[in-house]
């Protein structure tokens, strides 16, 4: 597995399977029950959208629990711990906007990507929805809820420029999308009385390179937690 | 905060914060031709938010085609003291059900 190839599958599968864990951490520490169903709801649905990539790039299993840092190619984004609420919300934000674009465009396609994209943009719909929703709440909320939600979306802005670095063997209008992209969380930010962040998307001092198997000292933790258990007693069955 | 607040995110009533967000009942329409029915209560700080945790927790197995959530502290329940006065009489006349008739075959839900 060590010369695995970048496919598109496995990128998309391996963003929606690391965010489904991030967002699985809230299970037991959300700040109200409604808010854990619906984060575990989140999860739920992008680890079905992992399965179904991850099992056209190979055996969905050994992809999950058998690799190893290096070799995920998810975005950098979808990695970055969970923060307080309005950090998880800002990376809900940026991703679900970013992913329902990308599904839509995807759906329309003759790709194997087709199939899945149409089905999974209706789930995506949602959790951009829930993400814009929070983000009018805490924004236009009390000072200390603008105050984390901005702080949010600061933090990982530098992080949004790779949701549109091109991947290999997947045709898109990559700038178009970003555009597009950038118009609706400039609009949804006005609404919420919050400022687009303005530092770089690009370059120096931002993030890049999950495609290529570059990650971020957190994840390396993220992945112990969530392999141990299969590498600990391979081959175990309920 | 200056700017006006978005017409539909109504504010939170300000006895709701900080601690605690109000109560909703929620309604769920199971399917086409049939009633909303009461399907339990959840906390929201508004009705659109509100509606989105009742299809989380109410429908996320498919439960569900219709939903409606309703402020708690707009039901007005009858009281328990009161079942007799208001149920009681009720109980010795049977006439009133519509038991007397044949059921013609072939008509559903009865």
């Amino acid at each position: 597995m060590t010369n695995l190839t970048l496919t598109p599958a496995l990128a998309l599968g391996d963003d929606a399977l690391v965010l489904s864990h991030r967002l699985g951490e809230w299970a037991g520490n959300a700040p109200v029950l409604e808010e854990e169903v619906a984060l575990a709801n989140i999860a739920l649905d992008l680890l079905g959208q992992a399965r179904i990539l991850l099992s056209l790039a190979g055996d969905e299993d050994e992809l999950a629990y058998l690799r190893e840092e290096r070799q995920f190619r998810n975005l950098q984004l979808v990695e970055q711990p969970n923060g307080d609420f309005a950090h998880t919300i800002a990376r809900q934000l940026y991703f679900s906007v970013y992913q329902q674009l990308l599904f839509d465009h995807l759906a329309t396609g003759g790709t194997e990507l087709a199939p899945l994209a149409a089905k999974a943009v209706k789930e995506t719909s949602y959790h951009r929805d829930h993400a814009e929703q929070w983000t009018l709440r805490l924004g236009d909320g009390t000072d200390e809820s603008h105050t984390r939600m901005q702080r949010g979306l600061d933090a990982l802005w530098r992080f949004t420029g790779e949701l549109f670095e091109p991947v290999d063997g997947l045709d898109a209008p990559w700038a178009a999308l970003h555009d597009e992209w950038t118009t609706r969380i400039t609009a949804l930010l006005e609404r919420a009385t919050l400022t687009l962040p303005q530092g770089p998307q690009r370059g120096a001092w931002t993030a890049g390179g999950g495609r290529q198997g570059l990650h971020t000292e957190p994840f390396g933790r993220m992945l112990a937690e969530m392999q141990h258990l299969h590498r600990s007693h391979p081959g175990a069955s309920w | 905060m200056t700017t006006p607040r978005p017409a539909d995110t109504p504010a939170v009533p300000a006895a709701a914060r900080p601690t605690e967000w109000p109560l909703w009942e929620v309604f769920v329409r199971s399917r086409r031709g049939l009633s909303h029915t009461h399907a339990g209560s959840l906390h929201a700080p508004d009705a659109a938010m509100a509606l989105r945790n009742a299809r989380d927790l109410y429908t996320r197995r498919s439960e569900g085609v219709s939903i409606w959530v309703v402020p708690s502290t707009q039901v007005t329940a009858s009281s328990p003291d009161e079942k007799d006065a208001f149920f009681e009489p009720a109980g010795d006349k049977p006439y009133r059900h519509p038991t007397f008739y044949e059921i013609p075959d072939g008509v559903q839900h009865l």
